[in-house]
């Protein structure tokens, strides 16, 4: 099994180095989902079959197309990978490369010592059911919580958007916030736009 | 009676007080009354105590008074104590009855002056720090008279403020007076710490038992002692400040500057005068100053036009005299010439102040003439005093008092016939000067005709320091005796080849020779003056002489202009530099801190991701 | 996009280590990360719209209101 690990942690590490440097999102993206593939067949090897489940389904299958709805939502198009052209040039990617090799480094060093083999033994989704539904369980609920509020304020943040046309105010005058006084929610919204 | 000390410098110091209080709202007569009547009282008082004192000497010749402990730290416990014997009681008798006459012309002198009431109080201050210094028993205390009347010369030489150059003067009186007296402040600690008292009496004594003749101590005590006499009695190098001083008021030149102030000098020495016969460097330094002194100030004296100028110069010059003979040993002499100088210095200036006032403020005596006929009491007073200070042979106190001088620098154990020598020479430009200016101001033409006149209460002192100042002379035997209580006898080396009679006699001749010569150059013929000055190496003479010989080029470029530049140059204070620097480094640091505050995402990204890595990187090396 | 190769990068780290030592909790963590990541990436996303929709631009340096 050890090559298959090998191919697909290659296929991972080069997926993603191709995402970072597209001049195109939906390019980028779906080179992060073929990314996200490789790291879930490394899972499989690995005998995690459920996290490579998970990771098939949820990240790449979930989260990867919320993104790409985002990106054909707001249509950037052309215009976007002309700019990314003009901002990802050579002298941009130093210091974040500086910064990643350390890290690389660091991480490299702290990963030294004895190699143990590529276990064999596959953990069994039952186990980890049985993990979760015991020690883990506040675990469970507290991630639940979590995905209740991320549901929240994602409606939240979106509902306004779309409802009222913006309001130009002069936040100077007094009529101006005569107007938005009394509901403060609004008062945040319908300042008046700095406009790009 | 004698009980009775503490009252003469206090009756001063009272009414001074008084006057600063409440003079404005006072009328003139009061105040007069109050200023000169305090310093009348202090005179009575110092007669009667002289008169006590002289009858029935106490014990030791000498009489102490102590009215409270000043200070109390440790070993260090100077007290506010009187200290009367024949040296003090001399000085103080001077003091309070010249400085009366003074005030009483002054009365006059000063009635048409708006400050009134403050140039009394700065008088009547003046004569209680004084006779705070006559009187003290110990250093300190002297110290504080002499502070106080350093004080009330600057106040009175600047007393008319509103004209910027008597500032000027006042300032150049006091910056110069004190270096002399920082010199004596060192002498004081160096005396503390090395005798371990400031009281006189004991300073003398246990200077005599613990230091040898010409220990370092001694001399360098001495030496610094003389500084601050030379600062405080306008004596070489420190000379420059007395001419400058003529911009006060006339009562003031004659009182500080002619009669009393300035020979606060020769008391100190005389005071002390253990320590300098301990240090025989610096008693020959003494004499030698007196005698350049002397010499510097009479030709000066003999170029200026100032009528108060030349008077200033005199002044110098006869203190170089009174130098003379305390450098030599000859205390007496000294203190007899301190007496008879101060009635008849004190007799000029308050005729020249008389004569000023006369002619409308005219201060130049090439613009006066023919006073003789106009101011005849003015006239005769000052032709008396002119005469007392040249030293008209058996007629005037002056003669008898400047030619024991001038006999003891021959005679003297300390004496040399240099010195001899120069003040012969002094003795005959001081002929030649005081005759410039008598024939210039009372005789020949008048050139400024007299627009004010005056009465008795101006031409009264005169009179009465005319008589002293002839009668004085007289008194030269009891005089010397009553002060051999105070001062050691004067030790004569045995005169070879002179006697007293000859040097009179050679004084004598010199007198006649330059009454002669001002006669010639001042009043028959004075054309003759203009020709002299007209003649080039006369013309350089002239402006060297007049300029006191250089002194004030001399300390302008070697102290004032430096200090001057040191003062631009730190016109923005390297001191604060430091702190101006803390400042700025902090700002510095604020703009660059908070231009990382950009708003930027990306900025703030790179931020943490940098911290992380350098967080990590430091868990790791731990 | 960064955001989710780091984190999946961790949820990598938590299954090897559980891989390693033949326990379940390297899971049980992976799946606590993933469950984050999607709420983080639906808020984040949200968030997204509602810039696009002021500044009518996504450069991060627009963003620059707290600037000073």
């Amino acid at each position: 099994m050890e090559p298959a690990f090998y191919i697909a942690g290659g296929v991972a590490v080069l997926a993603t180095l191709l995402m970072l440097t597209r001049l195109n999102v939906v390019h980028a993206l779906l080179y992060l989902i073929v990314s996200l593939l490789g790291v879930g067949v490394v899972f499989f090897v690995l005998g995690a079959p459920f996290a490579a489940a998970l990771e098939a389904i949820v990240y790449a299958g979930a989260i990867m197309v919320l993104f790409l709805f985002v990106v054909m939502m707001l249509n950037i198009g052309a215009h976007a990978a002309e700019t990314e052209k003009q901002w990802l040039t050579r002298g941009v990617w130093t210091g974040p490369g500086v910064l990643a090799g350390i890290l690389l480094i660091e991480v490299a060093y702290l990963g030294r010592g004895s190699y143990a083999a590529l276990g064999t033994a596959a953990i069994a989704p039952k186990e980890v059911g049985i993990a979760l539904f015991g020690p883990y369980l506040i675990g469970v609920e507290l991630a639940s919580m979590l995905l209740l509020a991320g549901l929240v304020g994602a409606y939240h943040l979106g509902f306004h958007e779309a409802e009222k046309p913006e309001i130009q105010h002069d936040t100077d005058t007094h009529e101006g916030r005569a107007d938005t006084g009394g509901d403060l929610v609004l008062a945040g919204t319908d300042r008046s736009a700095r406009t790009p | 009676m004698l009980s009775w000390l503490w009252l003469i410098p206090a009756l001063p110091f009272a009414s001074a007080a008084v006057l600063m209080l409440f003079g404005a709202r006072l009328p003139r007569r009061a105040t007069a009354a109050v200023g000169v009547g305090s310093v009348g009282l202090s005179a009575l008082v110092t007669i009667l105590v002289a008169f006590s004192f002289w009858s029935a000497p106490p014990a030791g010749d000498s009489y102490t008074q102590v009215l409270w402990t000043w200070i109390r730290v440790a070993v260090f416990e100077p007290q506010i104590g009187l200290y009367l014997d024949a040296l003090s009681l001399v000085m103080i008798l001077v003091v309070t009855c010249v400085g009366f006459l003074i005030h009483f012309y002054s009365a006059e002198f000063m009635m048409e002056d708006p400050g009134y009431s403050r140039f009394f109080a700065y008088m009547n201050l003046f004569v209680a720090s004084m006779i705070t210094l006559l009187l003290g028993n110990n250093l300190l205390l002297l110290l504080l008279g002499w502070e106080g009347v350093g004080l009330c010369s600057y106040l009175l030489i600047g007393f008319w403020y509103r004209d910027p150059e008597n500032g000027l003067a006042a300032r150049k009186a006091f910056i110069v007076t004190r270096v002399g007296d920082s010199a004596m402040m060192l002498a004081l600690f160096l005396l503390f710490s090395g005798l371990g008292t400031l009281q006189i009496r004991d300073l003398m004594e246990r200077a005599s038992q613990q230091w040898p003749s010409g220990s370092t101590y001694a001399v360098a005590a001495a030496f610094l002692l003389l500084g601050g006499a030379v600062g405080k009695s306008a004596q070489l190098p420190l000379q420059v400040w007395l001419p400058d001083a003529m911009a006060g008021p006339t009562p003031t030149s004659a009182l500080i500057h002619a009669a009393t102030m300035v020979t606060a000098g020769v008391y100190l020495i005389a005071r002390t005068h253990v320590l300098f016969s301990l240090a025989p460097a610096a008693q020959t330094a003494v004499a030698v100053v007196g005698a350049a002194t002397l010499l510097l100030a009479g030709f000066s004296a003999l170029t200026q036009h100032d009528i108060k100028r030349i008077l200033a110069y005199s002044t110098v010059s006869q203190i170089g005299y009174m130098f003379l003979a305390l450098g030599v040993g000859a205390w007496q002499a000294a203190l007899f010439h301190f007496l008879t100088h101060a009635f008849f210095k004190a007799l000029l200036f308050l005729g020249a102040g008389v004569i000023i006032k006369s002619l409308h403020e005219e201060h130049s005596i090439f613009r006066m003439g023919g006073l003789r006929r106009e101011m005849p009491v003015v006239f005769w007073t000052f032709l008396i005093g002119g005469c007392a200070l040249a030293g008209l042979p058996f007629l005037t106190a002056g003669f008898f008092s400047k030619d024991l001088i001038i006999w003891e620098t021959w005679a003297a154990q300390g004496g040399h016939p240099a010195l001899w020598i120069a003040g012969m020479a002094g003795a005959l430009l001081t002929a030649l000067y005081t005759f410039r200016l008598i024939f210039r101001v009372f005789f020949g033409p008048v050139e400024t005709p007299v627009t004010n006149r005056f009465g008795y209460a101006m031409h009264a002192p005169l009179v009465i320091l005319a008589f002293l100042a002839v009668v004085a002379g007289y008194i030269k035997e009891p005089f010397l005796t009553f002060l051999h209580s105070a001062l050691p006898a004067t030790i004569d080396a045995g005169a070879g080849g002179l006697t007293e009679t000859g040097s009179e006699a050679v004084a004598g001749a010199l007198f006649v020779i330059g009454v002669y010569f001002a006669y010639l150059f001042h009043l028959r013929n004075r054309s003759l003056a203009d020709a002299l000055t007209a003649s080039p190496v006369g013309r350089a003479l002239h402006q060297w002489w007049f300029a006191g010989w250089g002194f004030d080029w001399i300390y302008d470029k070697a102290f004032v202009q430096p200090f001057v530049w040191m003062a631009n140059a730190n016109k923005s204070d390297f001191v604060d530099a430091f702190y101006t620097g803390v400042a700025r480094l902090t700002e510095w640091f604020y703009r660059e801190l908070s231009s990382t505050q950009t708003g930027r995402v990306r900025w703030y990204v790179t931020g943490m991701a940098a911290g992380a890595v350098l967080f990590i990187a430091m868990v790791l090396a731990l | 996009m960064s955001l989710e190769v780091m984190l999946n990068a961790a949820g990598l780290a938590f299954v090897v280590g559980g891989s390693r030592w033949h326990q379940a909790d390297g899971q049980v963590m992976f799946l606590f990360i993933l469950t984050m990541a999607a709420a983080e990436v639906a808020v984040g996303l949200a968030l997204v719209l509602r810039i696009y929709h002021r500044f009518k631009s996504l450069d991060a340096d627009v963003l620059s209101g707290m600037r000073g």
